[in-house]
């Protein structure tokens, strides 16, 4: 019902605002009235645009007889064989983008809150005001400019200054040590550690040209898969649970061991089928792992030991992508500069490759993704650290720290769930919200998504066009808030549909 | 648990009831909007925002002449948007013309120049081109703020005071502008009324911009109409405009300013946006976000074409979002001051003097 009231009031709007043949009628040329008289027929053009809406209506409405006609656009290719092309695009980029944005938007607001007015706290909020108040087109310049044009210089002459190794190492250690808060001493110890840890990293890097080959290689998987172990155990169920703790160390061993078998799988069976069945073997792991560290109370076991699971398996992912990096920048499509500006795909790249096809992919991803993110990671971090606060001022919160439940529980069970119910359904929104905004960061990367064809439509008049687009992103707000509504009902027992 | 850390100083202060009573005695016997007052400003980062925009605002408005009406006050820099002024060519880097004259650098060069900001292609002064810019924007922006901010309230406050079937009439018109993809419809409209003028997309925006705050203030007089006092004064014999202008609407005036500010920082990034796609102010006018995509791709070898109208729009959203933040603080009655060392031990010297 809104959504034809809606679709009626565009399509009368645009209608009305625009008139296609502008252009042509001030030609004189002769092919440009054979143009006018064709265009008026296939696009119905002689028709008033109230009455021309309900013939457009009839072909929307077609799909319920299985024949959709959502009409032609001017260059005489159908509606639907537009959007067919454009909705991945879009969805893949604002996909990526959404979820990144709300793990990264998450960790840090949910820091931010725990440490209440502390120098991260402040720090986070002006970060969040400054990005709110960033123009995305601008930013995505200075991306381009910064990220890709500078970097890919770089890369043909790869080594890194003294200067900015000092002012990065600077930055990391003013991060963490903010992060952990404290006095003076333990500040200064902590930033001190973080400014050396960053430093040697950086050296290393720079010593063995690691950018030109990157790789993590089977001892290093192994370390930082230890230290996820230890991580993911600290805030799954805490370090006292000695069976957990076991279980996912021992998955981290395993993931060890499996380095050298993945990569054989990954070099002759790669596909995403693939991919999924190491998932599932991960999973089946886990939950063996639960059963032989424990007898009681396997659920939490089996969580940790599946989480560093994936994880470490990612790590190795990670680790077999970024070998193909030499190969991708010595191909001729790349031609030695890896980072792109421009466009969803490289099609001079034609390879059989799957790794260097997806790493195509990723690399086309990133600016736009980075760009996306900062726009929306603001959101998030304020959303979070407002949610977090009102829950952790809740009685119950009180009850549970008054009852001697330590504070990993409190803020997991207690507050973390609470929080994530008004969040849950805002993420939907956010999703589609995104759909919608994406049009400008298309148009800066020149992704050919749905915000393109929109443009596209405006400007050359194609009311099909953008009767299609506008009705697609309709229909997708429409879905999205009931689905909003939806999950917030299943998740919060307290509120109930249609009473 | 050190990630979790700070139990102690949790407990502690739901222990120390008496941190309630600093916080209520700082306010004691100060009126409503004493208070509010009082807590903006404290509130650090949004005064400084506010002096800041203040004068960001008089520096901008007063820098080229303006006209009001028939009377021409003229503005403080020497050069207008149409005087074309000869494009410089020395102590350019690379070859560029135009370069911005700008140093602060201590020295000979030191001062702001002929053109502090720059030329553009044709060698108008890129400073006087930023400033009308900036001019537009502002504009654009209070407008979008006023006009959203207006049909906001009026059609909260009438779908929540009176309810039942205009609620349901009005809450579905909502839905309806809400399902509009607002760029695509900005597009549309702005394209054509880009050309009628600026003033007329500011106001188009705003007739599309007011949906979220029609929701919000909706919501506040569903609460507030079932208050006591509501009832209290319809007893009294107040007729419903008395009741929904005195009695209603300053309670809910804390959640309005907020929201306005709100729309404004995000008005002045939609007015740039689509100026960028090329929907809204066009050419012969100027406007920040027209002015960024027009010298986007000479970022590489004339930067400060681009940094400038950047500069600005950053400033001015930053300021107003803080500004906001600061109104938030300051109106939510839940809201305390961060009790600090310094008034824990001036409470306990008072109340040791009071012994």
């Amino acid at each position: 019902m809104i959504l034809f009231g809606s679709s009626f009031l565009v399509y009368n709007l645009a209608a009305y605002a625009s008139d296609p043949l502008a252009e042509l009628r001030l030609s004189t040329d002769d092919g440009a009235r054979q143009q006018i008289i064709s265009l008026t027929r296939s696009l119905n053009l002689d028709t008033p645009p109230p009455i021309r809406y309900f013939l457009w209506l009839r072909g929307v409405l077609g799909i319920f007889v299985g024949n959709l006609n959502l009409g032609m656009t001017r260059e005489a290719s159908t509606v639907q064989e537009e959007l067919a092309y454009a909705i991945p695009v879009t969805i893949r980029l604002v996909l990526v983008a959404t979820i990144t944005a709300v793990l990264f938007g998450l960790a840090l607001g949910i820091i931010s809150a725990l440490r209440q007015y502390s120098r991260f706290d402040y720090g986070m909020t002006f970060l969040a005001f400054l990005l709110y108040s960033l123009p995305i087109f601008w930013v995505a310049v200075l991306l381009k400019e910064f990220m890709a044009i500078q970097f890919n210089n770089f890369l043909s002459e790869p080594n890194i200054p003294i200067r900015w190794m000092v002012i990065f190492s600077i930055f990391t250690g003013i991060f963490w040590s903010s992060l952990f808060g404290g006095e003076r001493k333990r500040f200064w110890s902590v930033f001190g550690g973080a400014f050396a840890t960053s430093f040697v990293i950086l050296w290393a890097i720079d010593l063995t040209d690691w950018y030109l080959t990157p790789g993590l290689g089977p001892i290093l998987i192994g370390f930082l898969a230890v230290g996820i172990a230890f991580g993911v155990t600290a805030i799954s169920t805490g370090l006292s649970n000695a069976a957990a703790k076991k279980a996912a160390l021992t998955m981290a061993g395993l993931a060890v061991v499996w380095y050298y078998p993945a990569q054989w799988i990954f070099n002759n069976l790669a596909s995403y089928f693939t991919i999924f069945i190491l998932i599932s073997l991960i999973v089946l792991s886990g939950l063996g792992l639960s059963r032989l560290y424990s007898k009681i109370d396997r659920g939490p076991i089996a969580r940790t030991a599946i989480i560093t699971g994936i994880l470490s398996g990612f790590l190795i992912l990670v680790d077999r992508i970024m070998q193909s990096w030499d190969d991708y920048r010595a191909t001729d499509a790349v031609n030695g500069r890896p980072v792109p500006t421009y466009g969803q795909r490289k099609d001079q790249l034609v390879t059989e490759d799957f790794w260097l096809n997806n790493l195509d992919i990723i690399m086309h991803l990133i600016l736009p993704t980075l760009a996306l993110i900062l726009i929306s990671l603001a959101g998030w971090i304020r959303f979070t650290r407002g949610a977090l606060l009102e829950v952790l001022n809740q009685d119950y919160i009180r009850t549970a720290r008054a009852k001697g439940l330590n504070e990993r529980v409190v803020v997991t069970r207690h507050a973390f769930r609470n929080m994530m119910l008004p969040l849950s359904s805002l993420f939907v929104g956010e999703f589609v919200g995104l759909v919608g905004g994406a049009v400008i960061t298309e148009r800066v990367f020149g992704w050919q998504g749905m915000g393109t064809l929109g443009i596209k439509a405006i400007n050359s008049y194609d009311l099909n066009l953008l009767m299609g687009v506008n009705l697609l992103l309709s229909i997708l707000v429409i879905f999205g808030n009931l689905l909003a509504d939806l999950v917030y009902s299943a998740l919060d027992p307290r509120i109930r549909l249609g009473k | 648990m050190k990630l979790f850390g700070r139990k102690e100083q949790a407990t502690g202060e739901i222990l120390a009831g008496g941190e309630n009573a600093i916080a209520n005695k700082e306010v004691e016997g100060l009126s409503q909007g004493q208070i509010v007052r009082r807590r903006f400003f404290h509130h650090r980062a949004a005064v400084i925002a506010l002096i800041t925009l203040g004068s960001l605002i008089l520096f901008v408005m007063t820098s080229l002449d303006s006209k009001i009406g028939p009377i021409r006050i003229p503005g403080w820099w020497k050069w207008t948007v149409e005087d074309i002024p000869e494009l410089r060519y020395e102590d350019c880097p690379g070859g560029t013309t135009g370069c911005p004259t700008l140093s602060l650098k201590p020295g000979s060069s030191f001062g702001l120049g002929t053109h502090p900001f720059g030329q553009d292609d044709i060698g108008r002064d890129y400073f006087a081109l930023v400033m009308n810019g900036a001019r537009r924007s502002l504009m654009i922006m209070f407008v979008i703020g006023a006009v959203a901010g207006f049909i906001g309230v009026v059609v909260g406050s009438i779908s929540g005071f009176y309810g039942k079937k205009i609620d349901a009439v009005l809450m579905r018109l909502v839905d309806f502008i809400q399902t509009v993809p607002t760029i695509i419809i900005a597009a549309v409209i702005g394209k054509a009324a880009g050309k009628v003028g600026p003033l007329y997309l500011a106001l188009f925006l705003g007739i599309l911009g007011w949906t979220g705050l029609a929701r919000l203030v909706r919501a506040q007089f569903l609460q507030l109409r079932e208050m006591e006092f509501v009832d209290a004064a319809r007893v009294a014999g107040a007729s419903n405009l008395r009741i929904a202008f005195k009695h209603i609407l300053p309670n809910a005036v804390g959640q309005i300013i907020v929201s306005v500010t709100l729309i404004m920082a995000g008005a002045i990034l939609t007015e740039t946006a689509l100026s960028y796609l090329g929907f809204g102010v066009v050419a012969p006018d100027v406007s920040l976000g027209l002015l960024i995509s027009q010298y986007e791709s000479s970022f590489t070898t004339r930067p400060w074409l681009f940094w400038w109208p950047g500069f600005f729009i950053i400033s001015i959203a930053l300021c107003v979002n803080f500004i906001g933040d600061g109104l938030r603080d300051a109106f939510d009655p839940r809201q305390r001051r961060r009790i600090t060392k310094k008034d824990r031990e001036q409470a306990k010297l008072q109340v040791k003097a009071g012994e």
